[in-house]
């Protein structure tokens, strides 16, 4: 047992088998145990839990410095059986607790007889028990054995059971897409979860199509890189082109379930891009973003409804309108908290996000804004052409069009912005607003141009979703809003444009694809924040500059002073 | 060119500068020495518009600009290189000059300038695209100072320019300010705790103590000045 440290083994043991008795006890496992992956037989909350053990023994062995197949099998065998006994322990304490007045369930209301059918399996306590151990440590197993597979099966294999479990996952979407005939999901599908025989066939085709990516996908690159570097303008057309037909056919492909969700990530997406000007551009930490949200929402509301009947303009009318009042809204923000940094501005925005909220609400101004019910019969888009005719928009594949219009809109903006005078000027205020000012840099105008620019974008999305939601009821627009919007940036790495993009699928639209999550969604981001700021502090799909700054911050080695001009004095006097 | 009258600056209620009156004329290095304290880098930020005072006047050329804001003051050419460097961490050194000439409009003037800087520090040259915050500490103050150039400055601000250097960096530093006098013709208000390097380059020089001018005088009448030599040179 040569570099293999029991203590530090016992240890990591011991602390990852909280996180499948964290699993069970929040009710996860439960929640998931409810939605097979194979057929009946293999839940996704089985998978959760033993996967997560699985991954606690493959980050383990990965720290080792000298892996051997013998410390490999003893480290699997205790990190995978201390969280079996663990959970063993969980089983018969439940049990036997559940009639006497300690009852577990009064401090872990998850700790219930349904909890303990799911960890037996359904089979008795006492085989279900066994067998509960048993796969714990093969879980434990085959996460430390993991690495010492050579790369080249290693990589397909987890491909292959990372797009088996996502498919499986997805299932019940993946059956309602039009593009799917009946037979196809028939063959592949039970009613809940993976055929045997379907996840079998989708897990070899990945391996085989990864495994050829290992063999050729070099060559590809490479030729790519090369034909990108003679004509990179006709790549970059070809992508683009790409990109946008698919885009554009998207809503036809997935249907209107998924061009719902679509339309929710879209929506955040312009939020995003409108708070990362301010965010991730200029450093300004504003946690009451949704404020200009709601102001772009009920002045396209206010300005339309035909209940109110105040002013009854269209939605082309009003939209211009309404992006006006959340700029001036922006400005009116900015102004008091120009002085302030940091946490000072954080909590001062907050407030101010709040004050929008409890306005709204407010029975001072429920004759305009409608009070707590809200306002309803807000104007849909209307496009008529000689041609085209009259198209009123208004189910999600149509508002998709208008979203994705609003998106490429303020992505093509942000890109100018961060190129410009203005985005270096933003983004030295970020580094350093002393020495910003020192440089001649105008603070007033240009720290308010970016409270107002990301005013106009979060003003654009809350005039789509007043017009989309069609009816408005203002506790929609809550703190958690502005938190959302910032976690898809931080997770989309700051300052990025695509990180916007990828952090509001990973944020907004995941958790709606998989809805037995929505439940746990604050802990999975916590847990998910956590896990990004240890392991990929600069995002999921970082700016350039910022991945080697703080990359290099962590590796830096002491920067040789340069060479003096002059030759020492001592050996001058030497000579 | 550039005269100071009598500057009252507070922080809070602490009395920083008790009336400070100089002058730098066109083509001069002039130094403000003095102790921790003393009052020189808030002279500095009062004349850079970063401080406002509560009295007394700040004239570029016979104009007031005591009251203008800070970009303002840049426009009109007096421009400061802060004290400890503080050059952009996560920009690269390119992208540090460009900044440093957003006051300006002249893209011609500028790619100029900016050969000018490289040339007059190669090593930077060597560099412009490495980050800010990778430089050596002396590398960073040719930034620092670059950076300022690229104001177009007629009066240059240096604060502390040999503040944490090794000794053969300092001078190499110095080389540099009084070649950009001599040759360039830039005017410069120098504040300095190396008193002994300072008054070496310097033309004349104000010896600060607790926010008030105590002596005043060509740097070659301050060096042999006995107070002065006991105080600030080290000497006896």
């Amino acid at each position: 047992m040569r570099d293999l440290q029991p203590s530090q083994l016992f240890r990591t043991a011991l602390i990852s088998s909280t996180v499948p008795l964290l699993l069970a006890l929040t009710g996860m496992v439960e929640a998931f145990s409810k939605r097979g992956l194979i057929g009946e037989a293999v839940s996704v909350g089985h998978v959760l839990l033993f996967l997560s053990i699985l991954i606690a023994a493959y980050l383990f062995e990965r720290r080792q410095k000298s892996p051997s197949p013998l410390n490999a099998t003893i480290s699997g065998i205790v990190i995978g059986g201390v969280s079996g006994i663990v959970l063993v322990v969980l089983v018969f304490l439940t049990k036997a607790l559940i009639p006497k007045p300690w009852d577990l369930r009064s401090i872990f209301p998850n700790a219930s007889p349904a909890l303990i059918e799911v960890l037996t399996f359904s089979r008795g306590e006492r085989t279900g028990a066994l067998l509960l151990f048993l796969f714990s440590v093969v879980s434990g197993l085959i996460g430390t054995l993991f690495p010492l597979i050579p790369l080249l099966i290693r990589g397909p294999l987890t491909t292959g059971f990372l797009v088996t479990l996502i498919v499986g996952l997805l299932q019940d979407i993946i059956s309602t897409l039009p593009i799917f005939r009946g037979k196809i999901i028939k063959f592949f599908f039970a009613r809940s979860g993976f055929k045997p025989v379907g996840a079998l066939l989708i897990f070899i085709v990945t391996i085989v199509l990864a495994a050829l990516w290992h063999q050729y996908g070099r060559r590809l690159r490479e030729e790519h890189r090369q034909l990108q570097q003679r004509r990179p303008m006709t790549v970059q057309i070809a992508v683009w082109t790409f990109v946008l037909l698919f885009l554009l056919v998207l809503p036809r492909i997935v249907g209107s379930y998924m061009s719902e969700v679509l339309d929710t990530v879209g929506l955040y997406i312009l939020m995003g891009l409108g708070l990362n000007i301010v965010v991730g551009f200029a450093g300004m930490l504003d946690l009451g973003y949704v404020a200009f949200f709601a102001i772009g929402a009920y002045t396209m509301a206010v300005l339309t409804s035909t209940e109110l009947g105040f002013f009854n303009l269209t939605f082309w009318e009003a939209l211009p309108l309404s992006i006006l009042a959340s700029i001036a809204a922006g400005v009116i923000l900015g102004v008091p908290v120009l002085k302030m940094r940091g946490d000072y501005l954080a909590i001062v925005t907050m407030g101010f996000g709040e004050i929008i909220r409890i306005l709204v609400l407010s029975d001072f101004l429920k004759p305009i804004l409608g009070g707590a019910q809200g306002l309803t019969r807000i104007a849909r888009p209307v496009i008529e052409g000689p041609i085209i005719g009259r198209i009123v928009i208004k189910d999600p594949p149509h508002f998709y069009y208008l979203i994705l219009i609003g998106c490429l809109i303020a992505l093509f903006i942000s890109i100018r912005l961060k190129a410009s005078r203005l985005g270096r000027a933003w983004m030295a205020i970020r580094e350093d607003e002393d020495v910003a000012e020192a440089m001649g840099i105008n603070l007033v105008t240009t720290k308010l141009l970016a409270f107002a620019t990301g005013a106009a974008l979060s003003g654009l999305s809350g005039a789509i979703f007043a017009s989309k939601i069609n009816s408005m009821a203002p506790h929609s627009f809550n703190l958690l809003i502005s938190i959302y919007v910032l976690s898809l940036i931080i997770v989309g790495g700051m300052g990025s444009l695509p990180g916007v993009v990828v952090g509001a699928f990973a944020l907004m639209g995941l958790p709606e694809l998989l809805r037995e999550f929505a439940e746990y969604r604050m802990l999975v981001y916590g847990a998910a924040m956590v896990v990004m700021m240890l392991y990929k502090p600069e995002g999921l799909w970082p700016e350039a500059t910022h991945v080697r700054a703080l990359r290099q911050e962590e590796s830096r080695e002491p920067v040789p002073e340069p060479s003096p001009k002059k030759a020492p004095a001592a050996t001058v006097a030497s000579e | 060119m550039l005269e100071v009258q009598n500057l009252h600056t507070y922080y809070g209620n602490i009395h920083a500068l008790r009336g400070i009156s100089l002058t730098v004329d066109e083509g001069e290095i002039v130094t403000l020495i003095g102790a921790n304290g003393a009052g020189k880098t808030t002279t500095l930020n009062t004349i850079s518009g970063l401080l406002k005072p509560r009295e007394g006047r700040v004239l570029l050329e016979g104009e007031e600009i005591t009251d203008l804001p800070p970009h303002e003051i840049v426009k009109r050419g007096v421009v400061q290189a802060p004290e400890g460097r503080r050059i952009f961490a996560r920009m690269t050194v390119m992208e540090n000059l460009e900044i440093a000439a957003y006051t300006r409009t002249d893209k011609e003037g500028i790619r100029l300038d900016m050969e000018r800087v490289f040339d007059l520090f190669p090593r930077l040259a060597e560099r412009r695209n490495q980050l800010g915050g990778t430089l050596s500490g002396g590398e960073q103050q040719m930034l620092a100072i670059g950076r300022a150039l690229m104001g177009k400055p007629r009066v240059l601000l240096l604060d502390e320019p040999s503040m944490g250097l090794a000794p053969l960096l300092v001078e190499e530093i110095f080389e540099t300010i009084q070649q950009l006098n001599s040759e360039e013709g830039v005017t410069i208000l120098l504040v300095e705790q190396n008193a002994l390097m300072a008054l070496s380059v310097a033309h004349r020089g104000y010896v600060l103590e607790t926010g008030e001018v105590v002596l005043e005088g060509s740097a070659k009448e301050l060096r042999e000045n006995p107070d002065v030599r006991r105080a600030y040179l080290g000497g006896i």
